[in-house]
């Protein structure tokens, strides 16, 4: 039996060494004895000669951690588990992820229950101050004592010092204490426990811990599967707890026997003048339809969408866009013509010599539809109904600009504009009449040329669509004229 | 009037913030203070320092600015209408108190909202100072939450996606119907209008410059909001439509569902009534399966009355809805019908499929690859296990179902 004592600071870099050195040896798991601190009495026998095969260690990349975990744990088993599971992993590299397998069953409890040790003392660690600040640099000392199941504090330095650098503190466990003065930081092995003491600021946060609590919620499994109970007597808050659920029912009772009360004065005073700061009665500005259209509800796309998007464009413009409805970054903005469409509009009318600044963008239907599918909102053609219920918006715009020519981009705003949006393609290039009095100009919408798939066609068809904005701005000369 | 001592506003300011449900602190970027010159770290995960006793984690300092409002929203306590007592902190306070208990480890940092006071404007300024002086005069570098005001100047909404890790804007009510008829003064239309400018701000700082430099960070954590449940007569096929559609509008991190909960001083538009507790905790386990089983909003409540079935949870009773679907062939099933298996959580659909690559997966394995057998027997199949005619049982929603409980003579 080979007997190997493992030191307390440094234990795992102290096992993976041992074991390399134990499996070169050809080792069998049976043959050592492993112990942290000091040897287990009884067991120092005579050593003898190792009966295994000798072999040289390979590792899977997930073991080294996987190892310095469970050797936190405090079951006396764990070095003698994890040697005999590297022994098997040299024939078996795969096991590692086998959870299914007994021995890695085991482990992996091992490692999940230190896990939990440690989260806990993330948690629960409650620090306290001492002393007055350190007249040269300022720094603070605080001091705690904490008392986890497993062997867990070397692990946990790094955490406490990457968050506390700029205080000094001793976190003190019944095993072990880490001490961090501003610049390094040291394990002291059986530390004696911090004096007990009061902090000012445990009175301000026992206030906050029974303010934060409400009485007709209470849960007390839930609260004590997550902190149970012996972490209560190292936190200070914990104090508090049975009488806060002893007075809970009374207090929910009270609540329900005081029943609705009177309003205070100052509601009235408020809501006053929240009433004359109100707009009602808007002149017919753009700005002021756009605000009324910001509440409408005429149809159902106001559900879903995050705005109305209004149309955008001096109110004496001689030319009116009106093109489908917002997609999804004009949704998000709330201006129209923004989003990849927009910009290939932009571009294409600058071609055509067309100051998109003077003309008045906007679209027939003023809410995004879409369907959901998953994270992204896939676009959807407006019913006849949802037109129908946006022309009021579209014949009041007209009515303030009351431009002299309209284009209609695509059907949609074609049968907003006439009443009929069939066979586009057909009616394209000519001017026909409108609702609105003024001539409309048909042609197709941009985002019918982001669709094409072919490069060469869609060149084709930008061109086609630049020479029906160029038409429209010769027209438009003419009119005005 | 005496100005009330700190601890005094404290216990009121805490009081007033207890409704809101968020307490998370997982999911922002890695800081830590190993230079010596900050406080505080985040390193992914989130920690609970403290739980209260009805169940709920402490993680963060949860407070209000103020409670004073100019608002009237009937389920609130702190509405304009309503006798409570109010108070309000100075910024000095605020970071006065979350730095204290940060060096004390009892929070993992701060989750500041506030009541509207003069305008909305000023209010959100207000709290943005507190996130900077945090941030900047005191290098504080744990957690930052900030409820944004909704119609605040979209500045504003800017410069606090820059101190915060998460922004965060209620959308208070699962129906536009129900913000009318409860929070008068909130249009449900500029709560989404926000709500889709933190977005498109956020992916404006994601994308890179043609140098391949990031503009920034806002808002690392992304952000959430909340939905009162059991104040108005929405239903939870309604609730859960409205959540799908958040989520993908607005890629929110996540949707809260806050039970009605009684309140003091309550007013007569709302009646007091017991907290929908056990509706809160399906609605969440809904949640959960749309956003990773795959599940679709339509799916779940799918019967007359909309509501989820509060006996048992709602994956399982998908699953009693869909017998003609089982039993799943663990060794050889997809992805996604394994996740749709009742006992088998995401976690255990993965360890299934790696291990499925190197044997065959028989009924003993699944139990330390974390599955519930309880749930999971009757709808699976394995070389040595058949669930036969169990799935088919008339009885087997009873196996599930709590015991009825016997009503009582007198």
């Amino acid at each position: 039996m080979r007997v190997v004592v493992l030191p307390r600071i440094g234990t795992s870099e102290a096992w993976r060494a041992e074991a390399r050195a134990l499996a070169g040896e050809g080792a069998r798991p049976e043959d050592v004895s492993w112990s942290r601190g000091e040897a287990s009495p009884g067991l120092l026998d005579g050593i003898s000669a190792p009966s295994g095969t000798p072999r040289k260690l390979t590792v899977p990349r997930a073991f080294p951690s996987f190892a310095d975990t469970v050797i936190c744990h405090s079951d006396p088993e764990r070095f003698a588990l994890l040697y005999a599971l590297l022994l098997r992993l040299q024939d078996r590299p795969g096991l590692m992820a086998d959870r299914a397998d007994p021995q890695v069953g085991r482990l992996r409890k091992l490692e999940k229950a230190v896990h939990r040790d440690m989260h806990k003392m993330k948690a629960f660690v409650r620090f306290r101050e001492v002393g007055a600040p350190d007249p040269e640099t300022g720094r603070r000392s605080f001091v705690s004592w904490f008392e986890p199941d497993h062997y867990i504090a070397e692990a946990m330095a790094g955490f406490f010092t990457r968050r506390f650098a700029s205080m000094s503190w001793i976190i003190a466990t019944p095993d072990m204490g880490i001490a961090w003065d501003g610049t390094r930081s040291e394990l002291i092995p059986d530390p004696p426990r911090p004096p007990e003491g009061e902090d000012a600021a445990e009175d301000l946060w026992r206030t906050y811990y029974a303010n934060i609590f409400n009485p007709a919620r209470l849960m007390v499994k839930a609260m004590q599967s997550e902190m149970p109970k012996k972490y209560w007597r190292n936190l200070p808050e914990a104090r508090l707890i049975p009488d806060l659920i002893a007075s809970a029912p009374a207090r929910v009772e009270a609540m329900r026997a005081a029943e609705a009360s009177e309003p205070t004065p100052t509601a009235a005073a408020v809501a006053r003048r929240r009433e004359t700061d109100m707009d009602l009665f808007l002149p017919r500005t753009i700005p002021g339809l756009a605000k009324e259209a910001a509440g409408c509800t005429r149809c159902p796309l106001h559900g879903p969408a995050t705005q109305t998007v209004f149309g955008e464009g001096p109110e004496d413009a001689p030319l009116m866009f009106v093109g489908e409805q917002p997609g999804d970054n004009e949704d998000l903005e709330g201006r129209p013509f923004v989003g990849p469409a927009g910009q290939l509009f932009d571009a294409c009318a600058r071609k055509a010599g067309i100051d998109r600044e003077a003309a008045y963008v906007t679209n027939a239907v003023k809410h995004f539809k879409f369907t959901p599918r998953g994270k992204s909102r896939i676009h959807q053609r407006p019913s006849a109904g949802e037109v129908s219920a946006c022309r009021w918006w579209l014949e009041s715009e007209a009515e303030v600009v009351r431009p002299a020519l309209f284009v209609a981009l695509g059907a949609t705003a074609l049968h907003a504009l006439t009443g009929d949006g069939k066979g586009i393609l057909k009616r394209r290039g000519s001017f026909e009449r409108g609702r609105f009095g003024a001539p409309v100009f048909v042609t197709v919408h941009p985002s019918y040329l982001l669709r094409l798939p072919d490069a060469s066609k869609r060149a084709e068809e930008e061109a086609r669509f630049v020479e029906d904005l160029a038409a429209v701005q010769e027209e438009l000369g003419r009119l005005v004229a | 009037m005496t100005k009330k001592s700190l601890m005094d506003r404290l216990a009121i300011l805490s009081d007033a913030a207890k409704y809101d449900a968020s307490c998370a602190s997982s999911g922002t970027s890695k800081r830590d203070s190993r230079d010596g010159k900050g406080l505080g770290s985040t390193e992914g995960s989130g920690i609970c320092h403290a739980y209260a006793p009805d169940g709920r984690c402490i993680s963060l300092l949860k407070i209000l600015m103020t409670n004073f409002c100019i608002y009237d929203c009937s389920y609130c306590v702190n509405r304009v209408s309503s006798n409570v007592e109010r108070a309000r902190f100075s910024v000095e306070e605020v970071v006065w108190l979350t730095t204290e208990f940060y060096r004390r480890n009892y929070i993992e940092g701060l989750f500041l909202s506030s009541g509207i006071i003069r305008s909305p404007d000023q209010t959100m300024s207000d709290m943005v100072r507190i996130a900077k002086v945090l941030r900047q005069d005191h290098q504080f570098r744990g957690y930052i939450h900030l409820k944004t005001i909704p119609d605040a100047a979209p500045e504003l909404i800017e410069e606090a996606g820059l101190y915060a890790d998460r922004l965060s804007i209620n959308v208070e009510l699962p129906t536009d119907g129900g913000v009318k008829r409860f929070a008068p003064e909130k249009r449900p239309s500029q709560i989404r209008g926000a709500m889709g400018q933190v977005r498109a701000t956020s992916e404006g700082y994601r994308e890179k410059s043609w140098k391949g430099r990031k503009k920034g960070r806002f808002a690392p954590a992304g952000q959430s909001t909340q939905m009162i449940v059991g104040a108005d007569g929405a239903n939870d096929a309604t609730i859960l439509d409205t959540s799908s559609t958040l989520y993908g509008d607005y890629r929110l991190r996540r949707v809260y569902y806050s039970a009605f909960s009684p309140i003091p001083d309550s007013t007569a538009a709302l009646p007091l009534i017991r907290p929908p507790l056990q509706r809160e905790h399906r609605l969440y386990q809904a949640d959960w399966l749309m956003r990773f089983y795959g599940f679709d909003a339509k799916e779940l409540a799918a019967n007359e009355t909309g509501m989820l079935d509060l006996a048992v949870d709602p994956k399982l009773d998908w699953a009693l809805r869909h017998r003609g679907d089982f039993p799943v062939e663990v060794n050889r099933a997809g992805r996604d019908m394994l996740l749709r298996v009742p006992g088998f959580g995401t976690k255990t659909v993965d360890r299934v499929l790696r291990l499925r690559r190197d044997r065959t997966i028989r009924y003993d394995d699944l139990i330390r690859l974390g599955a519930s057998l309880k749930k999971a027997a009757p709808f699976i199949s394995l070389p040595d296990w058949t669930p036969r005619a169990l799935i088919d049982s008339a009885g087997l929603r009873a196996r599930f179902a709590p015991p009825a409980e016997q009503l009582s003579l007198f």
